[in-house]
């Protein structure tokens, strides 16, 4: 079963967008699935998941500066808008910024497959009682502080993603949500999130919420684990999964 | 041998009083002065070897910090000093030169150059160092300028323009000084400009000699482009040259051909893209060339710094050239004749899986639509960063990447192969958390033998690095990576001996000098310039 679920926030599509040119009506699937590939490694970080963080812009609703062709959007993925932030992206082919356009304009359409809507304050309950979420994760402070901090999730993450989180929370883990279980030469087992390793050295948060720090010669093993959240198919309805959802979209961050 | 470094010492300490002017002949016998750094990788052939040895595998876990020279500059740090007499030149990034008191740290003097708006580069405004000839420091510019100022007072002398920044030419190699002539190569190549090689009167400025790494309609390999693309290939020169006195051959490396990814609109071998090409210093004239990755697809540069070393090779000597390269594969040549004798993978390859009796590789894998593993990544095996030989080791000491991948599209930017977002940075300085899995590239300091080059031992780190190494007369490998340690290996067994935490990562090459006496250890990390000696 797949649920196609987006935050009541995001669903106010229309007034701002722009007509779908010419080239997104020719791209592919894989064209707009290469072009999401490539927002995420080289936009997303300024603009965010949902292309929505920089005031003004909005990619997810269509809401650019002003009304661009794509040719003209290729142009500026290239080259960049001088006195701005954005910047030239030298190594981007045409063809490659061509994919990114046709991904940005089905942005707005993806938004309108919306099959349910969510409702963010009966998510926050769900987060804090049915769901138990704050057992392992913390939203504004509130909650364990075990699993990654979900204060921003809305802006590091597609409403899409963490919907497949929730979902089936093994298939696809954050390079930051892994869980590793080292133990030391006095046989002490400690499992936990990794923070951060080097050569000689590694950092967790254990289960007890405590950071810890290990040199690695005085480890006996050090190992990464599965993770510990289990899916929410069977405990939560479609419902309350889309209501989670909104809920943690509209975690933007102070 | 002792006795004889002492008398080196003190004849270059002699020296450092009556004047501070680097002869060509000084450059020229520059292992002669361990004490002092007279070259970008202190001695023409690039073994980067000291010969001081009062830092040893015995005591080298006594090394304590001397001082820490802060750049105001948040580019990467990629300049290996020059050290004359009690001074040390380096670059701030891009392109400000200081002058520091060799025993303190303390800044004599700085010069400012204000690059052009339109000078830019792919991957950071960076500078790899400077030469030096007489009293007149060189160094090359963001914006494709050659610029010579005044060792003494840090003032401009002359400056000239190779290439037009708008066009996408920088400069962000050392140059190289070898008799009356300052010689530099143009980057850019990504961006599709045409390499450069040039010489320079070190007097006046005056350009002696221009060659282009692409040959031009007539010339003997314009044919390996189709069409007109030679105009725009690339084949950029940004990384320092090897210089071998008894051929007055100097040895540069390119760049890859552009389009990096679409090698349909370049059919052919794209000469002399991905190679090292021998110039005759006085003329500019080729001499030989050999392509390491022909009709290259994945940014293959051949730009790491060539080692030059006398190799037995079946059984006698040849005057040899090492070179661990970006695709993975790891050559001995003559460097007399561009000969092919030896090549082999060091790292996991999947682009090919031999070589013809000329050294050109076979290549098996190519980009695809859907898109091809490669091995190594587009960063490559090897980058930049400096390897090191050991005359008393006999070996060859490369950092690099292993079980490094990437996605290879036909015709686009390759995909990371990986979920991990710090595989694919270029050095760019960052204090992120690290959270690579046991099945993702990692890093290593590997000897290898230079005949039969395989792997003798590795030092394995967990992230990648962009560090090169240090070899020294005291049996030492120096080393780092991204992690932000900097340490020291035993030239013999890869076994650790002494680390620092430096703060910030290495992206550079290391290197010794001598003041007051002792010997100091040097290296950039981070945003800062580091020194270590013994108490």
């Amino acid at each position: 079963m797949r649920f196609r679920v987006f935050a009541s926030s995001c669903v106010t599509v229309g007034c701002f967008a722009v007509s779908v040119p010419a080239l997104a009506q020719h791209a592919t699937a894989e064209d707009i699935a290469d072009g999401q590939r490539a927002f995420a490694s080289s936009c997303a970080v300024c603009h965010g998941p949902d292309g929505n963080i920089i005031p003004n812009i909005d990619f997810s609703r269509g809401l650019y500066r002003r009304e661009y062709t794509d040719a003209e959007l290729v142009g500026i993925i290239q080259n960049g808008i001088p006195n701005t932030a954005m910047p030239a992206t030298a190594r981007m082919t045409v063809a490659q910024a061509e994919r990114i356009v046709a991904y940005l304009r089905d942005l707005p359409a993806q938004d309108g497959d919306s099959l349910i809507a969510g409702d963010a304050a009966r998510g926050r309950e769900i987060f804090f009682a049915k769901g138990a979420c704050d057992d392992c994760h913390a939203v504004a402070g509130q909650g364990s502080r075990k699993g990654p901090d979900l204060s921003r999730v809305g802006r590091e993450r597609r409403a899409l993603e963490i919907e497949d989180s929730i979902l089936n929370p093994t298939a696809v883990v954050q390079p930051n949500a892994r869980t590793v279980r080292v133990t030391t030469d006095d046989g002490d087992v400690v499992t936990g999130r990794l923070l951060n390793q080097d050569t000689f050295t590694v950092q967790l948060i254990d289960d007890d919420e405590q950071l810890r720090s290990f040199d690695r010669s005085d480890l006996r093993n050090f190992a990464f684990v599965a993770s510990p959240m289990s899916s929410y198919i069977g405990t939560l309805s479609a419902q309350e999964i889309a209501d989670l959802v909104s809920y943690l979209v509209s975690q933007q961050g102070s | 041998m002792q006795a004889s470094i002492r008398l080196a010492i003190a004849a270059s300490v002699l020296a450092g009083t009556a004047a501070a002017e680097v002869t060509p002949e000084r450059l020229l016998n520059a292992a002669d002065e361990p004490g002092n750094w007279l070259n970008y990788s202190s001695t023409y052939d690039n073994q980067r070897y000291s010969r001081l040895d009062e830092i040893t595998r015995e005591n080298v876990g006594g090394l304590q910090l001397q001082w820490i020279w802060q750049a105001s500059s948040l580019e990467k740090f990629e300049a290996t000093p020059l050290v004359v007499d009690g001074i040390v030149y380096t670059v701030q990034a891009p392109n400000d030169i200081i002058a520091l008191d060799a025993a303190t740290g303390r800044v004599f003097w700085s010069y400012h150059h204000e690059n052009d708006p339109n000078g830019r580069t792919c991957c950071g405004l960076v500078n790899r160092g400077l030469a030096i000839h007489g009293e007149r420091l060189f160094m090359g510019t963001i914006d494709a300028h050659l610029i010579a100022v005044d060792a003494i007072s840090g003032q401009l002398l002359w400056q000239t323009q190779l290439a037009d920044p708008a066009e996408f030419y920088s400069i962000t190699m050392s140059p190289l000084v070898v008799g009356d002539k300052v010689m530099i190569g143009t980057g850019g190549g990504d961006g599709g400009a045409r390499g450069i090689i040039a010489a320079f009167d070190v007097a006046t400025g005056e350009e002696l000699w221009r060659f282009f790494t692409i040959p031009g309609p007539g010339e003997p390999g314009n044919e390996t482009w189709s069409g007109d693309s030679w105009r725009r290939g690339g084949a950029a020169v940004w990384n320092h040259a090897a210089y071998d006195p008894e051929t007055n051959l100097a040895f540069w490396g390119t760049g890859n051909p552009a389009p990096d990814w679409d090698g349909s609109q370049r059919l052919g071998d794209n000469l002399h893209s991905d190679s090292v090409v021998a110039l005759d210093v006085d003329t500019g004239k080729l001499a030989w060339a050999y392509q390491f990755t022909p009709h290259d697809e994945l940014d293959y540069d051949s730009t790491q710094v060539p080692i030059l070393a006398d190799v037995e090779w079946e059984g006698r000597t040849r005057k040899g050239m090492l070179w661990a390269n970006r695709n993975g594969l790891i050559y001995l040549l003559d460097r007399q004749t561009g000969e092919f004798l030896n090549g082999k993978p060091y790292v996991a390859v999947t682009w090919m899986d031999g070589f013809d009796e000329k050294g050109r590789p076979n290549q098996v894998l190519f980009p695809t639509a859907e898109g091809a593993e490669f091995k190594p990544h587009v960063h490559g095996a090897s980058n930049w960063a400096p390897a090191s030989y050991s005359p008393r080791t006999e070996l060859f000491y490369v950092s690099h990447w292993e079980e490094s991948a990437s996605i290879a599209v036909a015709g686009e930017f390759p995909r990371t192969a990986d979920d991990n977002p710090r595989q694919t940075g270029m050095g760019a300085i960052s204090q992120l958390p690290f959270f690579n899995d046991d099945d993702e590239a990692y890093g290593v300091v590997r000897a290898y033998d230079p005949e039969t080059l395989d792997q003798v031992w590795e030092f394995r780190m967990a992230d990648i690095t962009w560090a090169g190494t240090l070899a020294t007369a005291g049996d030492l490998v120096f080393g780092g990576g991204r992690e932000g340690y900097f340490f020291a290996l035993d030239a013999e067994s890869g076994e650790l001996l002494w680390r620092a935490a430096v703060g910030g990562q290495v992206n550079a090459g290391p290197m010794s000098f001598e003041v007051n006496g002792r010997q100091h250890i040097a290296v950039a990390a981070g945003n800062a310039l580091f020194t270590f000696a013994l108490p």
